[in-house]
């Protein structure tokens, strides 16, 4: 079966991602004992959980940085480590990720960093990749000159910017973005979620987000996946709230979490 | 009646097809047009001529997917053919890219971007002129900052606040010294034995094997143990302290140690520089006494020379002038090393590359400076006659 569909009230929806009995653990310290998700195309998931809980690290596992002890991670319907180096680049071609500083080449100007994946992928001619470097500029709201800045010259937000424009780069299928509005002011913050609310409507992107942020998470996922006693928990915020688990009440009633209610 | 011109094969996986009329043309797009195939309808697209009809349209109500490389296709296209004049309806996508359309078309209207070509005589003069005014600030930068570590010592001497840091001072001799002692021995000592196996080679021709004592005496005491010591101590400490200052400025170290009132060139320049200008004559030292040891086993197994013999003529060849003559030369290499390390650790920007950066320009610049000195060290003392 291929992609994976589950009936969830009454509409097909795809599995673009399936994590089934996920171990993962520093030493013998677990981090996520054989922990269960599933990802729907078209959704925005966001990923909390407390310090050390190992969101970065589940990230970081599905998109293959880090080995893990045991369990399957399937994406688009094909388990990951069972892949060779090609077909791992087809599953590459269809994932853009968002890391937490950006992760820009720092030899490179922003104009050259989105066009990083095109000149790997394609043989474009150098006018169609400033074409579609620019117009990934535009969409993630960076003005016109950032192009030939170096990812130096930027701040903090500017640089999440370039660095989800890069991740953009190949139209993927999913963005996982690591802590996206960490460090940003809130209008910045603001700002960035109604970009990843706009860019997922428009562009039909799946988005695996891990965020610390309760007002993006309000203001952009369908679903939450909680981290908690080295498992995860899924629901809507609203279901959420109604969990007994103490550290999910603690989460979404404690003042932080009334307040971006 | 119309005609069909410019298509694609039938069998891509991106197709278009140009269909004219006499007043009219509708470009019919079809498929899936995504990044995969950008290239090639690019440059399709491109050549399509427009011929003399004054109205036009785009037609993808029946595109399979579309991606925002293939809709950024189609709006420049679009854009392209009002911009020659003609009328062009509004491109017809399904309805699911409604949003998609809406955000190339009217987010993006800035003209793309432009990579300045760097290969132009233009160019080449702005980087020579840059690169004189950067030359130029660096000696100003480099005079102001010696000047600087000038007056800190001073200050130490003169007002001792007992905080020329003891224990930051023995360790950075612990660092430099201490810890270099195996690399420096094993380099001197094998110097020693190939200065000695060339020199009996060439003073065997005259019988003069016995000499090759004499060059070997002279020749590392004089110059080559301090040189050789000097250059492994630059690319060993040297680079250690550009690196070290530099990731504390990447880190926002300085700037904590400065808002917390801490003298940065006291307690990080000053050690490092007492700190190996008290280690390299020592180092210089150990570096002779191992090249000799070099030296004098290959003596013994290529000339046959015993100790004694070695020690004896030794003794006649050098004299404790030949000695001294290399070893005050380390404390200026030391000097320098440390002053160049430390400056260029300052110098390093809030990014993790310029530390990279500065740490070979660090190591570049100091054995530079240390073969330079070197060289106008020998002619002072010829003039001085030593």
């Amino acid at each position: 079966m291929s992609g994976g569909r589950v009936n969830q009230g009454g509409r097909d929806k795809e599995v673009i991602i399936k994590v089934r009995g996920l171990v993962n653990g520093f030493g013998d310290q677990l981090l996520h004992d054989h922990l269960d998700l599933d990802v729907y195309r078209g959704e925005v998931l966001g990923v909390v959980g407390g310090s050390g809980t190992g969101k970065s690290v589940l990230l970081r596992s599905i998109v293959g940085l880090n080995k893990i002890q045991s369990g399957t991670i399937e994406v688009f319907g094909q388990n990951t480590a069972g892949l060779n180096e090609a077909q791992m680049r087809q599953i590459e071609m269809r994932w853009g990720v968002l890391f937490q500083e950006g992760a820009l080449f720092s030899s490179q100007t922003i104009a050259e960093n989105i066009q990083v994946p095109l000149r790997e992928y394609f043989q474009m001619s150098q006018d169609l990749m400033n074409e579609i470097a620019s117009m990934k500029l535009s969409m993630v709201g960076l003005p016109e000159d950032a192009a030939a800045k170096h990812p130096s010259e930027l701040s903090g937000g500017m640089k999440k910017r370039a660095g989800l424009a890069r991740a953009l780069a190949l139209d993927p299928d999913v963005v996982f973005l690591d802590e996206p509005t960490a460090g940003l002011d809130p209008i910045s913050a603001n700002m960035f979620d109604e970009l990843v609310k706009d860019l997922q409507k428009s562009l039909n992107l799946t988005v695996f987000m891990v965020t610390h942020d309760l007002d993006t998470l309000r203001a952009t996922t369908d679903r939450i996946a909680v981290l908690v006693d080295r498992k995860i928990k899924v629901g809507t915020i609203d279901e959420l709230r109604r969990d007994p688990h103490p550290w999910i009440q603690q989460y979404f009633s404690g003042p932080r979490g009334r307040a971006a209610a | 009646m119309s005609t069909v011109n410019d298509a694609t094969a039938p069998d891509a996986r991106a197709r278009f097809r140009m269909e004219r009329k006499p007043k009219s043309l509708r470009l019919v797009v079809e498929g899936e047009w995504t990044t995969k195939d950008a290239a090639k309808l690019d440059v399709q697209l491109r050549a399509l001529q427009l011929g003399d009809a004054a109205e036009a349209q785009i037609d993808g109500s029946s595109l399979e997917r579309i991606d925002s490389a293939g809709t950024w296709l189609l709006v420049r296209t679009k854009r392209e053919w009002e911009s020659a004049g003609r009328k062009v309806g509004p491109i017809l996508l399904p309805n699911m890219y409604d949003s998609l359309l809406h955000t190339v078309e009217h987010e993006h209207t800035a003209p793309p971007v432009v990579i300045h070509n760097r290969h132009t005589l233009e160019a080449f003069v702005e980087r020579v002129g840059k690169g004189t005014v950067h030359g130029v600030y660096q000696g100003a930068g480099i005079l102001s900052y010696v000047g600087r570590v000038t007056l800190e010592w001073l200050e130490a001497i003169y007002h001792p606040r007992g905080n020329l840091r003891i224990a930051a001072l023995f360790h950075q001799i612990e660092e430099t010294g201490i810890n270099a002692l195996p690399i420096v021995g094993l380099l001197a000592f094998l110097i020693g034995i190939v200065l000695a196996y060339q020199g009996a080679d060439q003073l065997k021709r005259f019988g003069a094997e016995i000499f090759t004592i004499n060059l070997l005496g002279v020749g590392l005491l004089r110059e080559i143990a301090g040189l050789i010591t000097a250059i492994i101590i630059a690319g060993r400490s040297g680079s250690a302290f550009t690196a070290q200052i530099g990731t504390m400025r990447v880190n926002e170290e300085l700037d904590a140690m400065q808002t917390i009132g801490i003298n940065t060139v006291d307690t990080l320049v000053l050690p490092r520089i007492l700190g190996l200008a008290i280690a390299l004559p020592f180092l210089t030292f150990y570096a002779d006494i191992m090249g000799m040891i070099g030296g004098a086993v290959m003596c013994y197994f290529d000339l046959h020379i015993t100790l004694a013999e070695f020690l004896r003529q030794l003794q006649q060849a050098i004299s404790l002038n030949t000695f001294l003559v290399g070893i005050i030369k380390a404390p200026v290499f030391a000097l320098i090393i440390s002053l160049v390390g430390c400056y260029e650790g300052l110098q390093v920007e809030r990014n993790a590359a310029s530390v990279g950066k500065l740490t070979t320009r660090s190591v570049v610049e100091s054995v530079f400076l240390v073969i330079v000195l070197d060289a106008a060290f020998s002619i002072i003392f010829s003039i001085i006659g030593i």
